[in-house]
């Protein structure tokens, strides 16, 4: 950490002075991980049409935390980890047992999730508060271990990315044609979906739950606008999740507003740049 | 999920030609929630014939090409026979339906191509010899410059030539194409058949298809199998075609398509 502190103090804002402000470095260290970690999801997401249940999964992780804290868990996250990565593969067999892409069905496993969350956290008339960081997460309030394990997670991604994207792309694509070429369909999913599980669940108290589908389907969309195959789409993907992060980052610090919401608000402009470009081609 | 052929060896085998090999389904049948798909299938396939499968919506022709693909149980059974008649398992290519790719999404067919033959993850650039190993492939179907387009900006016909030319590798030994002419024009689909025609003499290859399109059978066909839950008839197209069946099976379900209309 300390190589990090020493390169940071290069720069040429205030908080980069050395010996002060750590939070805010150990933060734009933390979001230069967290945002490749998106990207990459992001348009296997977009492509797989699981925006929506992302959200869900989202939903569920936080149920998991509730569990986890009730089970007077001092670490809750991995029973999060471990609730959310037993959703995927639920909702993985029922996807692929009943065929249904439905926004309905999705919304059933939603709102139970969320409801049985709130349910369990405000059992016995508790306060609901301490579960607040969940929703809108702190950025600043990540510890150097945290952001290890963070690049654990994102080495681990990229190595999943780099022997299965092949097959869990063309599973997305077109499932008979992969069934035909003897891609285990329903194995790829699964681990796709628990791919999103974990990282969504692990950057929850960073990112905030209303918040972090966003960063899940943000920079797909907004690359698929302008990308012309799939290196690009990536690079592009990356690329503006990056400059978005460290730029929501920044600006959250000069006007004291929630990180993750800056970064999404970016984001978003960033979606609709892409959108005129895409216009005027 | 994989369903390996039953093996059945109380039966004695069709007769092979010899020199050849052959594909032999002998009552087949599928069963789905107590719905009877298929029943008392019985055909063969021979290298370098074309056969073509017939019938009306919802005759069962997709559950037998899912059958002998592998992906659905099923009853009765398949077998691949090298000529001389040793049993085999048979390489097959497959052609799927007319599969709609989502116009917006940023693949090339270069990356769709590379993904489904290599190892090399497809999110990355694409190195230059793999580039040029999938431009040997499409060059089978005279595709080699559509290799940069992007999967959505294709029309029909070139998405089929570029379906069929996944298909072809490796070199399968029974090749099957899921109405491949369906959203094709005119042209695109003599264009494809004669390619089937150049194909199955060059790698020595059974073809089976199915289509709606009789115009073309007598002229590209080798063989006509006409399929309702069950075979029907099957033989040289000329004759399927002015059989009793088929004038029953396509007469009834005009009267019946006509009734719907307003």
């Amino acid at each position: 950490m300390s190589f990090w502190y020493w390169l940071v103090s290069f720069l040429p804002f205030e908080w980069a002075a050395p010996g002060t402000m750590l939070f805010m470095k150990n933060a734009l260290l933390a979001v230069l991980v967290i945002t490749p970690l998106f990207g990459l999801l992001s348009t296997m997401v977009v492509e797989s049409r699981m925006a929506f249940f992302s959200d869900a999964l989202g939903h569920s992780a936080f149920t998991g935390m509730a569990i986890g804290a009730l089970c007077g868990l001092s670490q809750p996250t991995w029973a999060a980890v471990i609730f959310a990565v037993v959703i995927a593969l639920l909702f993985t067999l029922v996807r692929q047992k009943t065929r249904m892409a439905s926004d309905t069905a999705i919304s059933v496993f939603s709102s139970a999730a969320v409801a049985l969350g709130i349910f369990l956290s405000t059992l016995g008339g508790q306060s609901f508060t301490k579960f607040n960081t969940l929703l809108i997460g702190d950025i600043l309030s990540v510890a150097p271990k945290e952001i290890a394990l963070l690049a654990v997670i994102l080495v681990l991604l990229v190595v999943l990315w780099v022997t299965s994207f092949n097959h869990m792309m063309l599973s997305a694509v077109h499932q008979a044609l992969a069934d035909s070429r003897g891609i285990k369909v329903v194995w790829k999913n699964f681990l796709f979906t628990a791919a999103i599980a974990v990282v969504v669940t692990v950057t929850m108290t960073w990112v905030g739950l209303l918040v972090i589908n966003a960063l899940l389907v943000l920079p797909g969309a907004a690359a698929r606008n302008i990308a012309r195959n799939l290196s690009q789409y990536h690079l592009i993907a990356i690329l503006g999740g990056l400059v978005c992060g460290i730029g929501g980052l920044m600006l959250s610090y000069y006007v004291g507003a929630s990180a993750g919401a800056s970064i999404t608000l970016l984001l978003a402009v960033w979606f609709f740049v892409t959108l005129l470009l895409r216009g005027t081609q | 999920m994989r369903f390996a052929a039953k093996r059945d060896h109380s039966r004695i085998p069709l007769p092979v030609r010899p020199g050849t090999c052959t594909l032999q389904v002998r009552d087949l049948g599928v069963t789905m929630e107590e719905d009877v798909i298929l029943h008392d299938v019985t055909f063969q396939l021979n290298c370098r014939e074309i056969t073509a499968l017939i019938g009306p919506n919802g005759a069962g022709k997709s559950s037998l090409f899912r059958s002998i693909l592998g992906q659905m149980p099923y009853d009765g059974s398949i077998k691949f026979l090298l000529a001389g008649g040793y049993p085999s398992r048979p390489k097959i290519g497959y052609v799927p339906q007319s599969p709609s790719f989502d116009r917006g999404y940023p693949i090339s067919v270069l990356d769709f191509f590379a993904a489904a033959i290599s190892r090399w993850p497809v999110f990355l650039p694409v190195p230059k010899d793999l580039r040029q190993r999938v431009e040997e492939c499409l060059t089978r179907v005279h595709g080699q410059g559509l290799l940069d387009k992007r999967i959505g900006a294709l029309s029909g016909g070139e998405l089929q030539r570029v379906l069929l030319a996944l298909a072809l590798e490796p070199i399968p030994q029974i090749l099957i194409l899921d109405e491949p002419l369906s959203g094709v024009d005119v042209g695109g689909e003599h264009l494809l058949l004669e390619m089937l025609d150049e194909i199955r003499q060059k790698y020595d290859l059974s073809i089976l298809f199915s289509t709606h399109d009789f115009s073309t059978l007598r002229h590209y066909a080798d063989k006509v199998i006409l399929l309702q839950q069950t075979i029907l008839r099957q033989g040289a197209p000329k004759e399927v075609l002015g059989s009793r069946e088929f004038q029953s099976v396509f007469h009834l379900n005009l009267e019946e398509e006509g009734g719907k209309a307003p």
